[in-house]
C-alpha cells in the first residue's frame, strides 16, 4: 500500500489507515533502535533541515536521532540564530534553504501555521514539528504508539486530556487523532484552560471535575502545566491546581486497574503528578513516549521521504 | 461644461424619485432634471439601462498617506474610490504622522485636492497619536476641514478618556467614531474566538471584547449627549445594543462593511489566508445573517468598506505577523448590488441611503439631492454588468481584497464629482 | 492488474520436488547442520524458507533456527518501488557466527540480495552467507549468484515472474506473463492483486 501523503502538517488530514500504518512501520524500527547497530541506510543521500523557529530541545533531539538512525544528512537551522529574527521573512528563509536543495523540512515554530506556509514555498517534504498552539501531529502519533503498545487498540478506549487543553497544541493534534483511531475523549480543566468551542477540536466531553471523570478513564493524559506562562495566570496558585487536577497516590484509587498515564513531557513534580504518579512501574507511560517518538518519527520520515508519491503505485 | 445624462433610471430616495428621466448637469450643479431634455453644447450621454444616484460617500476609508504610501497614497486611494463609484470618502486618521493636528489634516485636504479623484473628508485621532491618553487639538482640525473624530484601529481603554474627549469636542458639532475593541478581552486576538481560534489554534477575538466598547461608549453618548457612530459592527449582540439606543433616542448611527456581511470566519481555513485576517474579526455566518437584517431593517445605517491595503508582501507572513484589514472600494457596490439588492434584501432605494445619504448626514458634509441647484456629485452604475473581481487588476495600490476571484454583478460607469467626470465609462479620469 | 498472459513454467509437484532438492543440497554443501539457520526475504522468501526448515528436518531430524528479513529500509530503489507496507523482521536468535541461508522466490537484478545482506550485516557478524533461490531468471544488475537455484528461468525485462504460494494466494506455482505497460516487477502482493 502506498503512503499518499507528501507532508506531515495537519493530522486531520491522515485517515485510521494511515495512522495505522504509520504505527506499524513505527513498530518495525522499534526493532531497529533495540539492535546493537541502531541504523539502516534507508535515507541516504537525503538531506533535512530541522528549522527550529523557537527553543525545543526534546523534539529537535528526538528528530535529529531519528535521522541519523535513518542514515539521513540532517542540518539544524534556527533557534536563537535564526534569519527570521534577522528581519527575514519566512519564506525568503526557506527559499534560502532551497537553494541548498535539500529533501525534507521539519519545522517548529511559535505561530500557527508556519508548516503550512513552508510547504507552500518549498517543493521539499513538510514535518511540522510544532507550530504556535495549532498542531504537533508526530507528538500525537508517538502518544497514540505508546497507547497502542498498551492497550492493543483504539475502538472505544476512553481517554482524559488533563490541563492546559486551550493553550496547547498537543491536544491540536492528538484530540482529533484519538477521535479519527475511534477512541472518546474527556477534556479535564478549569474553563480558563479551555478552548473557545472544545467541540471543534473532537472532544466529546468537557469536565472541570478530575475525580468526577477519573473512575472511567482507560488513559489519563497529562498535560504539562507551563510554569513559565503564569503571569495573569489561569490559576491561583500551583497548590491549588495540584490540589484540583494533580494525579497522586490519594487519587489513583479512583482509577481502573489497567489505567495508564501519559505525559508529554518534561514533567513537574508536584504539580501535574506527584512522583508515585510519576515514577509508577505499572501505570506511567512517560519513558516509553520518549522511545516511542524516535521509533514514530523514524516511521513518519520512512514513510513521507522513502517512496511515496513517486506516481508508481501499482 | 455641460453634460447632459439621457434616459438613466434615477433614484433619490430622499426626494422620492424612482423613474427614468434626464440630468443636465452645468458647472458644478445640476441644472435640471426632467423627461426629455435638450441642452446646446452639452456632452450628451445616454444612460439608458443605468442607474443614476446621489454620489456614494465610504466614511472609513485608509487611504495611508502620509507615511505609508507603499501602500497607498491619496492619488491612488481616491482612484480607486472613482472605480468603485464613490463621490467622497472619509480617510481615517492613523497616518505617519497621526492626524490628530490642524497640519496633518490641511495636508489631506490640500493634497486631495492637487491629485485626489474624488473628494476627501479627513477625520481627525480623538486622542493625540491615537494613544487613548489625552485630547487631540480638536478646534484646529476641524477649523482645516476635519469631519469627524475617530481613534480608528484601536479602541480606547478608559472610560474616562472617551467621556472627556465627547465633553470637550462636542462643541464642534462632529460625530465621534468609535473603534470598539477591548484589549483586557481581545489582546493579541487574531480571527473569531470560537470555530475559528480552536481549530486553527490562534488567539481568539471575542465578540464581546466588540461589545464591551459598543455598551460603553453608547453610555458616554447617553452622559455626554454627543453624537456617536459606531464603525464596522460585526456583532448580532453588538446590533441589539444599537438598535436599543435608536429606540431610547440617543444620537447613535452604525456602519457595516460587506466583509462582515458577505463573509465569515469560515473562509478562514487550514491554509491560513492571511487576506482575511481583518479587524474587527469575521464573525460566525449568524452574525452575518443578522448584520443583513439590521441592513435591510435600519438598524445599520451606512455602508463603508474600512478599505484597508497593505503590500503584498507585508500579507505574506506568518498570520500572526500579518497586518490586519483588506482593500473594499472598488468591490463595495458590486458586493451589494449582488448580495443583497438582486436577492431582493433591500432595493435600490435603500442601498443609496445606505452609501450616500446616511454617509453624508452622518459627516455633516453637503447633501446630495438630484433637483436643480444641487451640487453635481453623481454615480452612475450598471447592475447588470457582470465582472470578475481583480480580473483587470486594481486601481489600488495593493490587492489585498478578500473577494479576489468572486464573479460580482454591478458595476460604476460614471462618476461626476463638483460636475466634473471623475469615472468615464469604467474609466478613471 | 498488472500482468497478462500467465504462463506456468512449475507447476506445484515442480516447486515441492526443488525445495527438496535444495534443502538436501543445503545440508550436503554445509556437512550437516551446525550453526546453520534459514532466513527468508519477505514476502515470498520466508514461506519458501519455513518449507526448507521443514525438509532439513525431514533429512536430518534437526530443526533449524528461521528468521524473515524486512530489507525496506535497505533498498536503494525507493525511487522505482512504491512505499512498502512493512512487515517486521523477525531473527530471534544471534547471527554471530552462524552460517546463513538466505532465502528468496525470484532472483534479478540481485539489488534486493544486496540489501539483505547489509541488513544481516547490521544485525551481526555471521560465519558465512549462501542464498538460495527457487527461480533465477537472469538480468543481474549486481555481481551476485545463487548457491542454491530450483529452476534457471530464461526471461525477458518486458516479462514478470511470479511465485505463489498455497498459504497465501491459494495455490502454489511459479508464473511468467507480460509485463502491462507502467506495471511494477516484483513479487505478487500478499492477499492478491
Amino acid at each position: 500500500m502506498a503512503f499518499k501523503h507528501k507532508h506531515l502538517i495537519d493530522i486531520t488530514e491522515y485517515s485510521d489507515a494511515d495512522i495505522m500504518q504509520i504505527l506499524k512501520t513505527a513498530q518495525a524500527f522499534s526493532q531497529v533502535n533495540e539492535r546493537a547497530i541502531k541504523k539502516v541506510p534507508t535515507l541516504k543521500g537525503k538531506t533535512i533541515v530541522n528549522m527550529f523557529n523557537e527553543p525545543s530541545t526534546r523534539t529537535r533531539s528526538s528528530f535529529e536521532l531519528a535521522e541519523k538512525r535513518l542514515s539521513a544528512d540532517t542540518m539544524n537551522f534556527g533557534g536563537s540564530s535564526t534569519s527570521t529574527v534577522k528581519g527575514e521573512s519566512l519564506i525568503d528563509t526557506v527559499m534560502t534553504l532551497d537553494a541548498y536543495k535539500i529533501d525534507c523540512i521539519v519545522v517548529r515554530d511559535k505561530h500557527a501555521g508556519a508548516p503550512y506556509m513552508v510547504s507552500q514555498a518549498s517543493p521539499a517534504v513538510v514535518i511540522d514539528a510544532g507550530d504556535g498552539k495549532h498542531q504537533h501531529p508526530t507528538q500525537a502519533l508517538l502518544d497514540l504508539y505508546s497507547i497502542w503498545q498498551r492497550k492493543g487498540s483504539f475502538e472505544g478506549l476512553r481517554v482524559g486530556i488533563v490541563g492546559d487543553i486551550g493553550h496547547s497544541r498537543v491536544c491540536g493534534s492528538l484530540v482529533p487523532a484519538l477521535k479519527i483511531m475511534g477512541a472518546e475523549v474527556t477534556l479535564v480543566g478549569p474553563g480558563t484552560l479551555m478552548p473557545a468551542r472544545p467541540e471543534v477540536l473532537g472532544a466529546d466531553r468537557v469536565s472541570a471535575h478530575l475525580d468526577d471523570v477519573l473512575p472511567d478513564l482507560d488513559v489519563v493524559y497529562m498535560l504539562r502545566v507551563q510554569m513559565e506562562r503564569l503571569e495573569g495566570a489561569p490559576f491561583p496558585s500551583i497548590r491549588e491546581y495540584h490540589e484540583l487536577y494533580g494525579l497522586t497516590r490519594r487519587r489513583e484509587r479512583l482509577m481502573r486497574p489497567d489505567a495508564i498515564v501519559c505525559h508529554p513531557g518534561p514533567i513537574n513534580r508536584g504539580v501535574e503528578f506527584d512522583s508515585y504518579m510519576a515514577d509508577h512501574p505499572e501505570r506511567s507511560v512517560i519513558l516509553d513516549q520518549v522511545y516511542a517518538g524516535i521509533c514514530v518519527r523514524m516511521a513518519a520520515l520512512f514513510l513521507l521521504l522513502g517512496g511515496a508519491d513517486n506516481g508508481l503505485s501499482a | 461644461m455641460a453634460f447632459l445624462l439621457k434616459s438613466a433610471h434615477v433614484v433619490d430616495p430622499v426626494l422620492g424619485i424612482d423613474r427614468v428621466t434626464d440630468v443636465l448637469i452645468e458647472g458644478e450643479t445640476i441644472a435640471r432634471v426632467g423627461d426629455d431634455l435638450a441642452a446646446d453644447g452639452a456632452e450628451v450621454i445616454d444612460l439608458f439601462g443605468k442607474y443614476l444616484v446621489p454620489g456614494l460617500v465610504d466614511m472609513h476609508v485608509h487611504l495611508r498617506d502620509p507615511g505609508q504610501e507603499y501602500k497607498e497614497d491619496i492619488e491612488s486611494g481616491t482612484r480607486a474610490a472613482a472605480k468603485g463609484g464613490f463621490t467622497g470618502v472619509c480617510a481615517m486618521p492613523n497616518t505617519d504622522p497621526v492626524t490628530d493636528t490642524g497640519a496633518v489634516v490641511q495636508y489631506v485636504k490640500t493634497r486631495a485636492a492637487e491629485v485626489g479623484h474624488c473628494r476627501v473628508y479627513p477625520s481627525g485621532a480623538m486622542t493625540r497619536g491615537l494613544k487613548g491618553e489625552a485630547l487631540s487639538e480638536m478646534g484646529d482640525m476641524v477649523a482645516r476641514g476635519a469631519v469627524a473624530f475617530t481613534d480608528d484601529g484601536r479602541g480606547i481603554q478608559d472610560a474616562g478618556m472617551v467621556r472627556t474627549c465627547m465633553d470637550y469636542g462636542k462643541m464642534f458639532g462632529k460625530v465621534f467614531m468609535s473603534h470598539c475593541q477591548d484589549n483586557s478581552l481581545v489582546g493579541e486576538g487574531q480571527v473569531n474566538e470560537g470555530v475559528a481560534s480552536t481549530r486553527l489554534g490562534m488567539l481568539g477575538w471575542p465578540a464581546e471584547g466588540e461589545e464591551v466598547q459598543i455598551a460603553r461608549d453608547i453610555q458616554m453618548a447617553r452622559l455626554t449627549g454627543a453624537r456617536l457612530h459606531i464603525q464596522h459592527i460585526t456583532t448580532a449582540r453588538g446590533l441589539a445594543l444599537v438598535r436599543a439606543a435608536k429606540e431610547e433616542g440617543l444620537p447613535v448611527t452604525c456602519e457595516a462593511t460587506p466583509h462582515h456581511l458577505f463573509l465569515t470566519e469560515d473562509a478562514i481555513d487550514a491554509t491560513y489566508p492571511t487576506v482575511y485576517k481583518v479587524n474587527p474579526p469575521l464573525r460566525t455566518a449568524e452574525d452575518a445573517r443578522v448584520l443583513a437584517q439590521g441592513v435591510a431593517d435600519g438598524t445599520v445605517d451606512a455602508i463603508v468598506t474600512d478599505h484597508a491595503p497593505h503590500a503584498a508582501w507585508e500579507k505574506a507572513r506568518e498570520f500572526a505577523f500579518a497586518p490586519f484589514g483588506m482593500t473594499g472600494l472598488e468591490t463595495s457596490l458590486a458586493l451589494m448590488i449582488t448580495h443583497l439588492v438582486k436577492p431582493g434584501i433591500i432595493g435600490y432605494g435603500r442601498l443609496v441611503e445606505l452609501m450616500s445619504v446616511k454617509p453624508r448626514e452622518i459627516l455633516g458634509v453637503e447633501p446630495v439631492r438630484i433637483e436643480a441647484g444641487a451640487t453635481a456629485d453623481l454615480t452612475v452604475f450598471d447592475p447588470e454588468i457582470s465582472w470578475t473581481v481583480g480580473a483587470d487588476g486594481y486601481e489600488s495600490k495593493s490587492d489585498n481584497c478578500g473577494f479576489d476571484g468572486e464573479a460580482l454583478t454591478g458595476r460604476a460607469t460614471d462618476v461626476f464629482v463638483g460636475g466634473a467626470r471623475t469615472l468615464a465609462d469604467g474609466v478613471v479620469c | 492488474m498488472g500482468t497478462t498472459n500467465p504462463k506456468v513454467i512449475m507447476d506445484e509437484t515442480a516447486v515441492q520436488r526443488a525445495l527438496t532438492r535444495i534443502a538436501h543440497e543445503i545440508v550436503e554443501r554445509n556437512e550437516g547442520t551446525d550453526d546453520l539457520a534459514i532466513v527468508g526475504i519477505v514476502t515470498r522468501g520466508d514461506l519458501l524458507a519455513r518449507h526448507l526448515v521443514e525438509r532439513v528436518r525431514g533429512v536430518e531430524g534437526v530443526e533449524v533456527p528461521l528468521g524473515s528479513l524486512d530489507i525496506s529500509f535497505y533498498r536503494d530503489d525507493f525511487d522505482t518501488h512504491f512505499a512498502p507496507e512493512v512487515h517486521a523482521t523477525n531473527i530471534p536468535w544471534d547471527v554471530d557466527g552462524r552460517r546463513i541461508v538466505l532465502v528468496d522466490d525470484i532472483l534479478y537484478t540481485g539489488r534486493t540480495i544486496r540489501a539483505a545482506l547489509d541488513a544481516i550485516m547490521d544485525m551481526g557478524r555471521p560465519k558465512s552467507i549462501e542464498l538460495a533461490v527457487l527461480v533465477d531468471r537472469g538480468h543481474r544488475e549486481l555481481p551476485i549468484s545463487p548457491d542454491f537455484v530450483g529452476k534457471n528461468v530464461p526471461s525477458s525485462k518486458g516479462e514478470n515472474v511470479r511465485l505463489y504460494m498455497t498459504e497465501v494466494d491459494g495455490r502454489t506455482s511459479v508464473e511468467i506473463s507480460e509485463l502491462a505497460p507502467g506495471a511494477r516487477i516484483g513479487s505478487a502482493p500478499l492477499g492478491g492483486e
